[in-house]
């Protein structure tokens, strides 16, 4: 009986110095066993292309920030009193660990490029799930665990910026915190209990930071894992969208896998080297990222008195900023502030309903018809013109002509957006799919 | 004993019963934690009312003052400023301020107690931006060449007239709220109590 037999029984030493060692831990805890189920037994399909680096580099990502954000904070100090200059203790901590503390500004500009490159990294594995239809069934939790990933990443992000209790800092934090008083009743009791107190302030400042470096971090790793668990027991798709395990050899090995380990941990670390010469070049060359990585206007302290004359969010916020700004219109009894966060909320969560709104019989888009490609590229220009126009003021116009109004482009492709999803279960199944072979394909 | 005994609905009664009983305790156990997040004692206390001498605002000018950790302006306006409020009552989202928040005595065409003196929070009723002075008519400002004056939030687009009033289809949804405030002398006002009827 296999299925009865101990670590201790099924790995035995070879009776090596190391062999021994690993006996020991075995007879102890399933170290070889997580190792062959996870990694070297692990079978994933041999056709990944280049999308497939991304959800390793997120991976990455989280550790760069966890270990960087330890470090950081042993020297922040979260309170919003004025030191004996007039600054904020916050703002002036933040400078102390860029001017003062060895090597400060080196782990404070990883921190904050990181938050960026955690962004474009989980945009760029959200997209090659939509390309290769990696939610469809049985993927559909395993989607859902990424999808609260990204909400838990925008909850961290938007956090982690109030810290430097900069101008951005503060006038992002009072909108954000406000979105909550447009749900009817509960909205303004809400908001106070967010903030514990009646304006943002040192309550808002030391929340956000226990938020920020405890709790949210244990929940994004635990999502992590289970994001992890749910990949392994059905294994990655492929860029054909066709499930590997369907074919096995007299071994029950994947006709079309190879073990996870050593084939792509190594091809992983080339897409690391890669990854780490951009984030390091970023890092030593262009931090602030011409205003876009650190805005300008929060290197100014908080100022409760008077908005900045140009408020924008960090760009991986603009294009959902957008929506939220695209309604003007009260519908119902309800007024248009609380439409405008129906929408930045809604533009979120009806992701987490793609599983269900997809009717292809093709997951991948090598199969998928003209319809998908039609309607996926304009999809994935009006998302980037919203982002772009989320950095901009109302009143826009593109190239100056009043014709290109930027507000008016954001409520087209806000009404883009969310028709792409509605309408899918019409539209991905009238599409004309071409045959999905046998076997994965690779040139 | 097997896992295919059939349980007695005695001993099943019981196990829902102590698990519903635990469900409550764990929800209980909730309050101290959700409670200590409301605004604390001391910051409940806070928010004494302060004094803005206008005596320094020339006619046309405003000033800003701290009332509560919230912008205040004071706004003394002009005779032409006065003349344009009722000229823009059909462009505007709630022209008498029946949806709007201010003291009953701030509630009529020039929003205040004493027509030239506008006291208003600075704060967007839409996402608690603090809108920017535009006082100058026309596109000077960066406004539309037939702007009549007011103040424009930055944050989303929303524009209000000399009283505070928002024009319609944008963002916000209400006036600018007034806050409570009592004449203490011709030059000076304590924002935070109402006035005396």
């Amino acid at each position: 009986m296999m299925a009865t037999q101990s670590n201790y029984e099924k790995y035995k030493s070879d009776g090596s110095y190391l062999g021994n060692t690993l006996e020991w831990f075995d007879a102890r805890f399933p170290l070889t066993s997580i190792w062959r189920a996870h990694l070297s037994e692990y079978y994933a399909p041999k056709n990944f292309d280049f999308w497939y680096y991304f959800g390793s580099l997120a991976l990455l990502v989280l550790v760069i920030q966890i270990a960087t954000g330890i470090f950081l904070a042993m020297h922040y100090k979260p309170d919003a009193a004025l030191n004996a200059d007039g600054l904020p203790i916050a703002f002036a901590s933040v400078s102390y660990i860029m001017n003062d503390v060895s090597w400060g500004w080196f782990i404070r500009y990883m921190h904050s490029t990181g938050a960026t490159a955690f962004f474009v990294v989980v945009y760029l594995h959200m997209f090659r799930a939509m390309l290769y239809g990696s939610y469809r069934k049985p993927r559909e939790l395993l989607w859902i665990f990424g999808v609260l990933i990204f909400l838990c990443l925008m909850a961290e992000a938007f956090m982690g910026y109030l810290l430097p209790w900069g101008q951005m800092s503060y006038w992002g934090a009072q909108v954000i915190v406000n979105l909550f008083g447009a749900i009817p009743i509960v909205g303004d009791p809400l908001t106070v209990w967010i903030r514990g107190d009646f304006v943002i302030g040192d309550a808002a400042l030391n929340r956000f930071f226990a938020l920020h470096v405890a709790a949210i971090p244990l929940v994004l790793v635990g999502l992590v894992a289970a994001h992890l668990l749910a990949l392994h027991e059905n294994g990655s798709l492929n860029p054909d969208g066709i499930e590997i395990n369907k074919l096995k050899n007299e071994k029950g090995i994947p006709l079309d896998g190879i073990p996870f380990h050593p084939y792509y941990t190594v091809k992983d670390i080339v897409g690391v080297a890669v990854f780490l010469m951009i984030f390091f070049a970023v890092i030593c060359f262009a931090p602030e990222g011409g205003g876009y990585l650190l805005e300008y206007n929060n290197f100014f302290p908080a100022d409760p008195m008077k908005t900045p004359a140009h408020i924008a969010p960090v760009w991986y916020f603009t294009p959902f900023y957008s929506m939220l700004r695209a309604m003007v219109w009260d519908f119902f009894w309800l007024d248009a502030k609380f439409w405008g966060v129906v929408a930045m909320g809604g533009g979120v969560i009806i992701l987490a309903f793609l599983p269900w709104l997809d009717r292809s019989p093709a997951y991948s888009i090598k199969y998928r018809g003209p319809i998908f490609k039609t309607l996926l590229t304009i999809f994935v220009i009006g998302f980037l013109i919203l982002g772009y126009l989320g950095t901009k003021l109302p009143g826009y116009k593109f190239f100056g002509i009043g014709l290109l109004d930027g507000d008016v482009i954001a409520q087209i492709f806000t009404l883009y957006y969310f028709l792409f999803f509605l309408t899918m279960p019409v539209w991905s199944k009238m599409d004309k799919c071409k045959p999905v072979p046998e076997r994965v394909t690779w040139k | 004993m097997s896992n295919q005994e059939k349980m007695s609905c005695e001993r099943r009664r019981l196990i829902v019963a102590t698990a519903a009983v635990g469900g409550v305790g764990a929800a209980a156990a909730a309050i101290p934690f959700v409670a200590s997040m409301l605004p604390s004692e001391r910051a409940k206390a806070a928010g004494a009312p302060v004094e803005a001498d206008i005596s320094q605002i020339e006619p046309g000018q405003m000033k800003t003052f701290e009332w509560r950790g919230k912008p205040v302006w004071i706004l003394r306006r002009t005779q032409a400023m006065l003349d344009s409020l009722p000229t823009l009552d059909n462009d505007l989202a709630d022209p008498a301020s029946e949806r709007s928040l201010q003291p009953a005595y701030c509630q009529n065409p020039h929003r205040s107690y004493k027509p030239e003196i506008l006291v208003v929070i600075a704060i967007c009723t839409h996402l608690g931006c603090s809108p920017t002075p535009k006082l100058k008519e026309g596109a000077e400002e960066g406004m539309t060449s037939d702007w009549k004056g007011g103040c424009f939030c930055p944050c989303h687009g929303s524009t209000f007239d000399f009283a505070g009033r928002v024009f319609k289809n944008k963002p916000a949804p209400t006036n600018l709220e007034i806050p409570p405030h009592r004449y203490l002398s011709d030059t000076r006002i304590l924002i935070g109590e109402h006035q005396e009827a």
